[in-house]
């Protein structure tokens, strides 16, 4: 296994992409903590489900746009575990409105939790991996954080924020063996894209060359492969999983 | 028990590599001590262990050399 003795912290991880991403991390041999926000049942399954599998991991609730919140949250995570080896800033969310609607609350509430915990988590755990000289960390944009999409400002300034931040962060970080990298996920079938009007669904899968919706286990999988030593060499990258939909 | 000169000293030159005879109290992390900034970032993280306390950011911020450390610990555990 890829990933047996690490420990990985994934935000937003009850449901969705998160979920894959625990869930696979574990299949690695990775030791997982499932943070969520609002959702203690279902990352309660994930949990579950993997110490079902044989493998080893706790649920945390935290508001990851909250300082304190995070703190705890790798507190928690040394307190049962003893290191943080992965970080997935995963967890996200969306408030579509054009910009000539979109209202300030919604602007900062999405970039507050798709953003500003980015920022937050990464310096939490910085100290940790910094006196263990190896750490990966892996952020989840999104594919629109390259090419934008209408509808979209908030959650496209925010993941176009995540890819910057990771390039600076890869490159603050890097003679202590900690690489960052982030995913540009494309159209993955999760209840986030679930709730796309039809028309609109339609429309991005004729953008899509692999004229298919992604599964969230294809993100997991790429996310794995960053976390691990396969991918020792990579650092500030983002990598498109979207069906070739961006080139 | 140590002084707090030679924990500092000591901590310095763990972290740093260099020589105990480099290790003066007007020596600056950086300029004198070959130090970049995540050194010195984590110069404080292994002074905070040492001397079992919190060092603030705008704290750490100030502490650019040995002597400065060094006033700064005295300061706290008085």
């Amino acid at each position: 296994m890829k990933l047996s003795n690490k420990t990985a912290v994934v935000t937003g991880a009850s449901r969705g992409i998160g979920r894959e991403i625990a869930l696979h991390l574990a299949s690695e041999g990775a030791k997982v903590v499932v943070n969520y926000s609002g959702s203690q049942a279902k990352a309660e399954e994930v949990v579950a489900q993997i110490i079902a599998n044989g493998g080893q991991a706790i649920a945390h609730q935290a508001n990851v746009a909250n300082a304190d919140d995070v703190k705890g949250l790798m507190a928690a995570t040394m307190t049962n575990f003893g290191s943080i080896d992965i970080l997935v800033n995963n967890a996200g969310i969306t408030k579509d409105n054009l910009i000539m609607r979109m209202k300030e609350e919604d602007f900062d509430a999405v970039v507050d939790t798709n953003l500003k915990s980015v920022f937050l988590c990464t310096k939490a755990v910085s100290r940790q991996m910094m006196k263990q000289r190896a750490g990966a960390i892996i952020n989840i944009a999104s594919i629109v954080g390259v090419a934008g999409n209408a509808g979209q400002a908030n959650y496209v300034a925010s993941k176009a924020a995540v890819i910057g931040f990771t390039k600076t962060a890869a490159k603050e970080f890097s003679t202590r063996n900690i690489r960052v990298n982030a995913i540009a996920p494309g159209f993955i079938e999760t209840e986030m894209t679930a709730a796309l009007p039809e028309d609109v669904k339609t429309a991005m899968l004729g953008q899509i060359p692999l004229a298919k919706l992604g599964q969230a286990s294809e993100v997991a999988k790429v996310v794995t492969f960053l976390a691990s030593d396969d991918a020792s060499y990579m650092t500030g990258q983002t990598l498109h999983v979207d069906g070739g939909m961006v080139m | 028990m140590a002084t707090v000169i030679e924990r500092v000293t000591k901590v310095v030159v763990d972290r740093l590599g260099v020589d105990e005879s480099e290790v003066k109290l007007e020596a600056s992390f950086k300029d004198d001590l070959g130090a970049d900034s995540l050194d010195v970032v984590e110069l404080v993280m292994e002074l905070e262990e040492e001397f079992d306390m919190q060092i603030e950011d705008e704290d750490a911020e100030q502490i650019s050399t040995v002597g400065k450390a060094v006033t700064f610990i005295e300061s706290k555990i008085g």
